[in-house]
């Protein structure tokens, strides 16, 4: 029997008989934050039930802790630093790791995992984080969960899960100059919409997919939460062996030798059947700007935003809210839209290369003025290895601020945030209404388009400014 | 978890597509580390004039006094959509509600919701939507939602079956806690891991160094 990769590891997860529709699965890896970690081992604690397999369980700060320099587990937000502190406290009492404000591997989870080598071609790993997914660019197979699950997982290793149906989406061509995996899945959610994926695992494959790093990947990957799918996977190849290599919880010795062995075989068989094959081709994919408050309200950065009348089917609803709410015009050109500020970062674009692609086009230039600028390095890992670049001096000379590692106002927790009706250009993963502020209204792009942006003080075209 | 039982009660249409879990509960509301205290958040951006203050907004629909007792929501595509905040769904049930009607549901959502006995019935659009209509002209009306028999009915006559797993239906009905159940099997678990360990000692021996 033919199975793609999503079979391969599910079957090798699966233990005993299916109870009714669920699977008991095995989880091999489990990863907890401040925001919905804290609260699950407080409850398996106040029910005396102990977490099952300490070693394979991983907490970190990034959620709520402020990224200002100096940072304390004082918050901005209110309360924040009770869920520091509930975290910290739990994670002592279940002994399982922690990465806490002061290790120098603190960092956004889907940053910080995949950098260490906690996340693993071939694994299972869940975290109650919707970003999960990110780390299926490794060839894992990674959801997320809400926090109960998150407790059944902690107290078991194993979590009870439908199996879901198996999508491909093969994507020929290659990417333009200038046009990054960012653009590329937000061209996806514009063409298939953000339900389209809904009920599958989305197995990316095609040229345009295995010439990307695995940062890109990661990037690819990290959206599949907006598109609605369980989750989505990369097949492991020698870019992710390369990856993966040497990393701190990478195997070594013989157990190397077997896993890459293993990892190799997850591809898909090439006669395995998925429920749902979709193709794309990349090759014409320009850098994407979304203008409303969903990710699949997205247009070409050349483009404008639309009229009633070309809205399809799946963006009719809700098209007149998003437009009141953004504060937009139909046909308005998404260049001429002016920005009052500029934010690089999240667990979608924020590692190394992320920050090398926006400094590039930073360098020897200065943040318009009246835009407030920010960028905050995915990981304490990732700031340092910018620092040694000297690529913090590119941002705080173009008028960057340069923040410690989190997820900082990626989301509005209470604390940060950017004002009401500001404009935000944001290298983010969600544009709804109030997630960066109240009232603010944010354009999801790539970094270098975030860059570009801050520069011309409106949204801009990265692809027009010499690097 | 109480046990899920048929129940009759005021259904709220709120016909967006897309609504995430951002608007359901802003993470601004998310104070404390704790599953309550998170009703009165409840929709909040939409639900009240200005943020921070509760003064109603009486174009939001369950600021209708019609639908105060509300136990069951009547939603669009894809709801509870982003972030996977079990606190969307803490929430909704401290509110009140006990059953979420929809054309689809986001998976991380829907698994929530049967966490803590919220029972999420997935309909074509074709049936919620003539459904919202009658609840959004006779603003009060009552659904009343068997699980047991998977029925659906309203007060003139409609009804109409859905399907659910069959495990997490036998879950709600029984209200048994699933870490509980798992928990029975845990001779099982070990002796998969035990075995796992040996075919793919490289998943387990960098976690003990």
């Amino acid at each position: 029997m033919e199975r793609t990769i999503f079979d391969k590891i599910w079957d090798g997860h699966t233990i005993g008989p299916p109870a009714g529709e669920a699977d008991l699965v095995l989880i091999d890896r489990i990863l907890l934050h401040e925001r919905t970690g804290g609260v699950a081992l407080k409850s398996l604690l106040a029910r005396d039930i102990p977490v099952r397999d300490p070693d394979h369980v991983f907490a970190v700060m990034d959620h709520i802790v402020d990224t200002f320099p100096g940072r304390t587990s004082e918050t901005l937000m209110p309360t924040g630093k009770d869920f520091i502190v509930a975290t910290r406290e739990g994670a002592r009492a279940a002994g399982i790791r922690l990465f806490d404000l002061d290790s120098p591997d603190q960092g956004i989870v889907h940053v910080m995992s995949p950098e260490l080598g906690i996340v693993l071609p071939g694994t299972t790993l869940i975290c109650p984080d919707s970003h999960t997914c990110s780390q299926g660019a490794l060839g894992a197979l990674a959801w997320g969960i809400g926090s109960t699950e998150a407790e059944h997982a902690l107290a078991t290793s194993t979590l009870r899960v439908q199996r879901p149906k198996r999508m491909r989406l093969t994507i020929s061509g290659g990417l333009a100059l200038g046009v990054t995996a960012k653009d590329l899945a937000l061209a996806l959610l514009g063409r298939f919409g953000v339900g389209g994926a809904a009920g599958h695992i989305v197995e990316y494959a095609g040229s345009a997919v295995e010439a990307l790093d695995i940062e890109q990947r990661l990037t690819l990957c990290n959206m599949g939460t907006e598109f609605a799918a369980f989750s989505a996977i990369i097949a492991p190849d020698a870019t992710t062996v390369d990856y993966v290599k040497g990393r701190r919880y990478a195997p070594v010795g013989d157990d190397w030798d077997r896993a890459v062995n293993d990892w190799l075989a997850l591809r898909s068989d090439a006669e395995a059947i998925f429920d749902t094959e979709l193709t794309f081709d990349a090759s014409d994919v320009a850098p994407m700007v979304t203008w409303g408050t969903t990710p699949q309200q997205v247009v070409a950065i050349d483009g404008a935003v639309p009229a009633a009348d070309e809205v399809g089917k799946a963006m009719v609803e809700g098209y007149q809210r998003a437009l009141h709410y953004m504060g937009l015009e139909p046909r308005t050109a998404m260049e001429s839209l002016k920005i009052d500020a500029a934010f690089i970062g999240s667990c979608t674009n924020s590692r190394i290369s992320d920050l090398r692609r926006a400094a590039a086009i930073l360098d020897g230039r200065k943040v318009a003025p009246g835009v407030k600028a920010i960028c905050v390095p995915g990981s304490s890992n990732v700031k340092r290895q910018a620092e040694e670049e000297g690529l913090h001096r590119v941002f705080q000379r173009a008028g960057f601020e340069w923040r410690e590692s989190g997820c900082s106002m990626c989301f509005f927790a209470g604390g940060e945030s950017f004002g009401p009706q500001e404009r935000v250009v944001s290298s983010t993963n969600r544009n709804f209404e109030s997630r960066q502020g109240p009232g603010t209204r944010t354009h999801l792009a790539s970094p270098e388009t975030v860059a570009a942006s801050a520069i011309a003080g409106h949204i801009a075209d990265p692809r027009k400014l010499e690097i | 978890m109480e046990p899920f039982t048929t129940f009759t009660a005021v259904a709220a249409p709120l016909m967006r597509d897309n609504v995430d879990t951002d608007a359901i509960i802003p993470s601004r509301e998310i104070r404390q580390v704790s599953k309550s205290g998170l009703a009165d958040g409840l929709f909040a951006g939409w639900r009240y004039l200005s943020i921070g203050e509760r003064d109603p907004d009486p174009a939001f629909i369950l600021n209708n006094p019609a639908l105060k007792n509300a136990r069951i929501l009547v939603a669009g595509e894809n709801f509870g959509c982003g972030s996977s905040r079990e606190h969307a769904v803490w929430a909704l049930a401290e509110y009140g509600f006990q059953t979420i009607i929809a054309p689809s549901f986001n998976p991380i959502f829907r698994k929530n919701c049967l966490a803590n006995g919220v029972l999420p019935v997935v309909l074509a659009s074709s049936i919620v939507e003539p459904i919202a209509r009658g609840l959004a002209a006779a603003p009060g009306s009552l659904l009343t939602v068997n699980l047991e028999e998977q029925k659906l009915q309203d007060e003139v006559g409609g009804c109409w079956t859905f399907e659910i797993d069959s495990e997490e239906k036998r879950a709600l009905l029984s209200g048994l806690d699933p870490i509980d159940l798992t928990l029975t099997l845990s001779d099982t678990i070990a002796a998969f891991r035990d075995r796992d360990e040996r075919e793919r000692s490289w998943a387990y021996s960098p976690l003990s160094r």
